[in-house]
């Protein structure tokens, strides 16, 4: 009882909730665990989704977050991505059509 | 209709056989017949926990290379009415059966067994799919630590895909003193992350090891305890009667772990 005590005014402000932190690195380690996906490949997708999404509205890249989630068995694709602008004409350099050689501007 | 249900776990070491061969001890006390299968070859461990291990002449293996009759091969347990074991063979490996084998042994003892549990080994390789072949049912045993999770999602996965959809869960060696001052997950925190429906909580309690020591299931030990209790409790769920799950954080509710809570600690 006693060294409880000691215990717990010892260890009460540190290392608090390893109950929760278990919780969170489960709920991640599952949903990639049902999902079948290994880390590179989500990267690769997260990649590829944000440089769609970029074309269109400027994302802050240190608030985001792309994670796979689950719940009750069935996993899905949250995003949430903050955006710091919006974009007047979404398109950007690469998606400026050429101008076709053979266009007629003749005004006569 | 008989049920064939397997015990499993993924990991090893989270009482698999003891969930095993307690809970069919709970359920022949209920008054139903029981065959235990072990379903752990080159590795057998239910006969110990049962106490039964020097009445041990066949195995599952004999059975099957008709050095002898099923009902050779079964020990009776002479405490527990109606409950019996099919042993494993200790000197062979898990390759050494195949899932029809196991079919055909299953299915002769739905003919006189109201209940057939089958104990798994560990993982997930070829005892594992041995054990799940002839189920129409899992228990799911599982403690509240990471790994003992993680496994127990991974096995849930795969008796889904075998279209085994009857799931249920066990949750094994629950400290509510831990989980009171947050250093380990609840019932519910489990249960959030698995989505399969509960069957049963078991308090980690010292009585679990005396009673495998002495080789004697807990529902016949001579003080009632409360892992007893909790093996009684989900033999009753299973034979379908709603029975409430005990509140183990009611007895934890002492001055101590008040203040610890106050403290956050």
């Amino acid at each position: 009882m006693m060294n409880d005590l000691i215990d717990m005014f010892f260890s009460w402000n540190t290392n608090k909730n390893s109950r929760e932190k278990a919780k969170r690195r489960l709920q991640l380690i599952l949903a990639h665990d049902r999902a079948n996906m290994n880390p590179a490949m989500l990267h690769l997708m997260r990649e590829e989704i944000l440089a769609v999404v970029a074309r269109y509205v400027e994302v802050n890249r240190d608030e985001m977050e792309i994670e796979l989630e689950n719940s009750e068995r069935m996993t899905a694709l949250i995003a949430n991505l903050p955006i710091v602008k919006f974009k007047s004409s979404p398109l950007s350099e690469e998606n400026h059509q050429p101008i076709p050689a053979d266009i007629n501007l003749d005004l006569t | 209709m008989s049920r064939i249900i397997v015990v499993t776990s993924g990991k090893g070491g989270v009482g698999k056989t003891t969930v095993t061969s307690n809970l069919g001890a709970a359920i022949a006390q209920l008054g139903r017949t029981v065959a235990l299968i072990d379903a752990d070859f080159g590795l057998r461990n239910l006969d110990i926990l049962l106490g039964l291990e020097e009445r041990v002449v066949y195995t599952a293996l004999d059975v099957l290379s008709g050095e002898c009759r099923l009902a050779q091969a079964l020990v009776k347990d002479k405490r527990i009415k109606g409950l019996v074991l099919l042993p494993a063979a200790q000197n062979r490996n898990k390759e050494s059966v195949q899932p029809e084998q196991m079919k055909k042994i299953t299915s002769a003892l739905t003919k006189g067994y109201d209940y057939i549990l089958i104990d798994s080994p560990a993982g997930i390789e070829m005892g594992f799919r041995n054990a799940i072949a002839a189920a129409t049912e899992a228990i799911i045993v599982t403690t509240p630590e990471v790994a003992a999770v993680r496994d127990a999602d991974r096995v849930i996965g795969l008796l889904e895909a075998e279209g085994i959809h009857n799931i249920r869960l066990i949750i094994n060696r629950v400290r509510p003193e831990m989980v009171q001052t947050n250093k380990m997950m609840s019932v519910e925190d489990v249960l959030e992350l698995l989505a399969v429906p509960l069957v049963g909580v078991i308090p980690d309690d010292e009585k679990v090891i005396v009673a495998t020591n002495k080789g004697e299931p807990l529902v016949i030990a001579e003080d009632y305890s409360l892992p007893a209790l909790s093996f009684t409790n989900i033999a009753r769920r299973l034979e379908g009667e709603k029975v409430p799950f005990m509140d183990l954080m009611a007895e934890q509710n002492n001055i101590l772990t008040r203040i610890r809570r106050i403290f956050g600690g």
